[in-house]
């Protein structure tokens, strides 16, 4: 026994604390949710931790993808969709403020890549500054370089940020995404399901950027893929025809989730 | 294995191919030769002179049409910037605003609005415009175009609208963007080839409108003195000259047809050459 | 609701390999023991005949374990069932190579005069019985018996030392038991080794059915 020793290898214990620890910046609370007299979430209460990557993982159709475009309400610019509930970004209550400005706050990426075709790079990393009204050249090119390296993206269109979005691979395309949504700097950034379309290269260069970003942002990410779950995130919530069966830490969940239902989808079980 | 029927599949699908084919080659013929016969009959009378000078008095030989293609060009444009901006924006409205039963009503009047003869809007446009003011004027032939066009730039906004993957609106949106920008900024940019190109289009197929501008514009052997004043217009001066008994508008008739067979090509190779830019994902 | 899987099929596969390997550990020990208890070299060619088939289960579970978590990526319970396999098969082949042990002392033992065994058969007995109920256990999925065999380890450690401290007074009062006697306290001390990886499997089973961890007294 060498205290030294001891004191300076940080034990899993110590970790797990200050996981624990993380506030909960966003959270929905009995969320309801759906289209004209369908229901498709039954009532969730979901938190989302600070600075971490929370996955939603469930079958297709168990509604994921509806539970995070409603947290930046998406989900009600489709038309019939409907949402209530309450949804509280640091006390504040989400459906209660402006759609607009709430999307300036909680930015989202989606399944396959969406740049806008008739935009250079540039332009589309700059589209959510200049369409809302920053003029300022040097602070919108300062941005964009900015969120195109944090979506490291930079080195490979530094020489062509003129050119159109449309000439990038799919992977590419998507970090493009990130980068647009990152350049309106966000608190929260959504993913829905951002790795369908690409391949594993793809994909690897996604997930590893996920790392990065938890450093600043809060990350909620939505996968089919539960290795991917399990790989990129801290927090994991499994949803199921509507409600949330289980939301806990990635580590426990994946090793013994605490519900049977949970224990049959991770394990594939689930037909 | 071999399926017992199947050398007699094969000569049906041979059959079938080779019908389309003749098909296809046909209506192929028809274009070629309408445009082959106005060529030949109409090209040679084209000089100089015919395009930059009046219409010489009744029973004189020579003169041009230059007043026609002006007037064309000025009845043609002011319908452009009538009926342009009403399709334009009503497309818009109906692709991205229109509540579906709304938005049924409106595409049905567009289709039935489309539906009508053209000669029927010359005399909507005779009975609002010519009658009040007591005089023909090319005004009243911009508004009867105007008015054919709008169903046409409309219906095929609308479409092109849609063409714009809700994934790309949502995209912008998800931005913090406005509903609004998202159409103006992100929306009809990304559609922009598709509706330039049916713009061109309505304006090719107005251009070559006749029926409306008899009540309308009436038509004018001279240089017409403004808008709210008689003018000569190109389809007009063909139809007039090519039913006169005489010889040589004959020849001037088809001259004017091979100036307005020119025109409506170049709008549509224009169009071909807009549509090619790529407009929304990547295939 | 429950779909079938391929997976199980490899899963169990692995499993009755393991259960295979359990019995011959099981096997090798009792025939360490008769050859004590008996006194008759003849059982060591049956300990080390088996021993040969437990080093081969060893390596074969193990690839199939490594297989089955580089093709499926088990999760949950399926994992923490590998994980336990991974631990119980390095478990067993201790077990097997205690047994090997006790064959050997054994034989230097009965080559000499007769001498008592002490607590050595009680402890056999208690040994053999939580090896059989951690097998028992694993292959029922039975956390009630795991618990069980961790119950009794107790007093296998209180009955080796007091082999130990036996043996030392004999020992010390007359020399010429020391060869045997440490022959004893050897084979007491594999015994009671034996008791310990029987308890680890123990503590695995619990782990890989209820997913709590049980090791180090936590949570007992």
């Amino acid at each position: 026994m060498i205290p030294t020793i001891e004191s300076a290898v940080p034990t899993e214990k110590s970790e797990k604390v200050s996981e624990e620890e993380r506030r909960v910046i966003l959270s929905a609370r009995a969320l309801r949710a759906g289209y004209g007299a369908a229901e498709i979430l039954k009532g969730v209460d979901f938190p989302v931790r600070e600075r971490v990557v929370t996955a939603v993982i469930g079958p297709s159709g168990c509604g994921k993808s509806t539970l995070i475009r409603c947290l930046n309400r998406l989900h009600e610019s489709v038309p019939g969709g409907w949402c209530e509930g309450e949804l509280l970004l640091d006390g504040e209550d989400l459906l209660r403020i402006d759609p607009v400005l709430l999307r300036r706050r909680i930015g989202m990426v989606f399944q396959r890549p969406n740049p806008f075709p008739s935009m250079s790079i540039r332009q589309n990393v700059a589209a959510g500054l200049t369409l809302n009204g920053v003029r300022a050249r040097r602070v919108v090119d300062e941005r964009v370089e900015r969120a195109l390296s944090d979506a490291a993206l930079f080195s490979e269109v530094k020489d062509r940020l003129d050119e159109s979005a449309l000439g990038l691979s799919g992977g590419q395309q998507q970090r493009l995404c990130i980068a647009r949504a990152l350049a309106v700097e966000p608190e929260v950034l959504l993913l829905d399901e951002p790795c369908s379309a690409l391949d594993p290269i793809a994909t690897a260069r996604i997930e590893e950027l996920l790392f990065e970003l938890k450093k600043r942002l809060t990350i909620v990410t939505v996968t089919h893929n539960m290795q991917q779950a399990a790989r990129v995130s801290d927090y994991t919530a499994f949803l199921l025809m509507g409600e949330l069966v289980e939301c806990g830490p990635t580590r426990q969940v994946f090793t013994r989730p605490a519900d049977k239902r949970t224990e049959d989808y991770i394990t594939g079980r689930f037909g | 294995m071999r399926f017992p029927d199947y050398a007699r599949r094969k000569q049906v699908d041979r059959f079938a191919t080779a019908l389309s084919a003749a098909c296809a080659f046909f209506a192929l013929a028809a274009l070629f030769a309408i445009l082959g016969y106005i060529a030949s009959k109409g090209a040679a009378a084209v000089n100089w002179d015919f395009l930059t000078q009046l219409p010489k008095p009744v029973g004189e030989i020579g003169g041009g049409i230059a007043n026609s293609i002006v007037g064309t060009a000025k009845i043609v444009g002011l319908a452009a910037l009538l009926g342009g901006p009403i399709g334009i924006l009503g497309g818009i409205y109906l692709s991205e605003y229109a509540s579906s039963r709304t938005a049924f009503w409106v595409r049905y009047a567009a289709d039935a609005l489309n539906g009508v003869p053209s000669i029927v809007m010359g005399i909507f446009a005779y009975s609002i415009i010519v009658l009040p003011l007591k005089r023909f004027s090319g005004l009243a032939g911009s508004i009867a175009l105007g008015v054919i066009l709008i169903p046409i730039v409309l219906r095929n906004t609308e479409e092109f609208m849609r063409l714009v993957p809700r994934s790309v609106r949502e995209g912008a949106l998800a931005l913090g963007i406005p509903r609004w920008k998202c159409v103006l900024r992100v929306a009809l940019p990304t559609a922009a080839p598709g509706v330039l190109t049916g713009l061109l289009l309505g304006i090719s197929r107005i251009a070559g409108e006749t029926a409306p501008l008899i009540f309308t514009a009436f038509g004018n052997r001279f240089w017409d003195q403004g808008m709210l004043h008689p003018m000569a217009s190109l389809p007009l001066t063909i139809y007039t000259y090519a039913i006169s008994p005489y010889e040589d508008w004959h020849r001037q008739a088809w001259a004017g047809a091979f100036i307005l067979l020119m025109f409506v090509l170049t709008a549509n190779i224009l169009a071909r050459l807009l549509m090619r830019r790529p407009t929304g994902g990547h295939s | 609701m429950t779909m079938k899987r391929h997976f199980d099929d490899d899963l169990q596969a692995m499993r009755s390999r393991l259960l295979e390997m359990g019995a011959a550990c099981e096997e090798m020990v009792q025939y360490a023991l008769k050859l004590l208890a008996e006194r008759s070299s003849q059982y060591m060619d049956e300990v080390r005949r088996r021993e040969d088939i437990v080093n081969r289960l060893h390596v074969e579970v193990d690839e199939q374990c490594l297989q089955l978590i580089a093709r499926y990526q088990p999760a949950a319970g399926d994992l923490r069932m590998i994980a336990a396999a991974l631990k119980i098969n390095s478990d067993l082949e201790r077990i097997g190579d205690q047994a090997v042990n006790i064959a050997e002392n054994g034989m230097f033992f009965i080559a000499q005069p007769h001498m008592m065994l002490f607590h050595v058969p009680r402890m056999a007995e208690l040994a053999c019985s939580m090896l059989k109920d951690s097998l028992d256990a694993f292959s029922r999925k039975d956390v009630e018996k795991a618990r069980a065999v961790l119950r009794k380890d107790d007093e296998e450690d209180e009955l080796k030392g007091r082999v130990f401290k036996e043996l030392m007074a004999l020992m010390q009062s007359d020399p010429s038991t020391i060869q045997r006697g440490l022959d004893i306290i050897l084979i007491a001390r594999n015994l009671e080794r034996i008791a310990d990886h029987a308890t680890n499997i123990a503590e695995d089973v619990i782990f890989m059915v209820a997913g709590r961890d049980v090791r180090h007294g936590a949570g007992r």
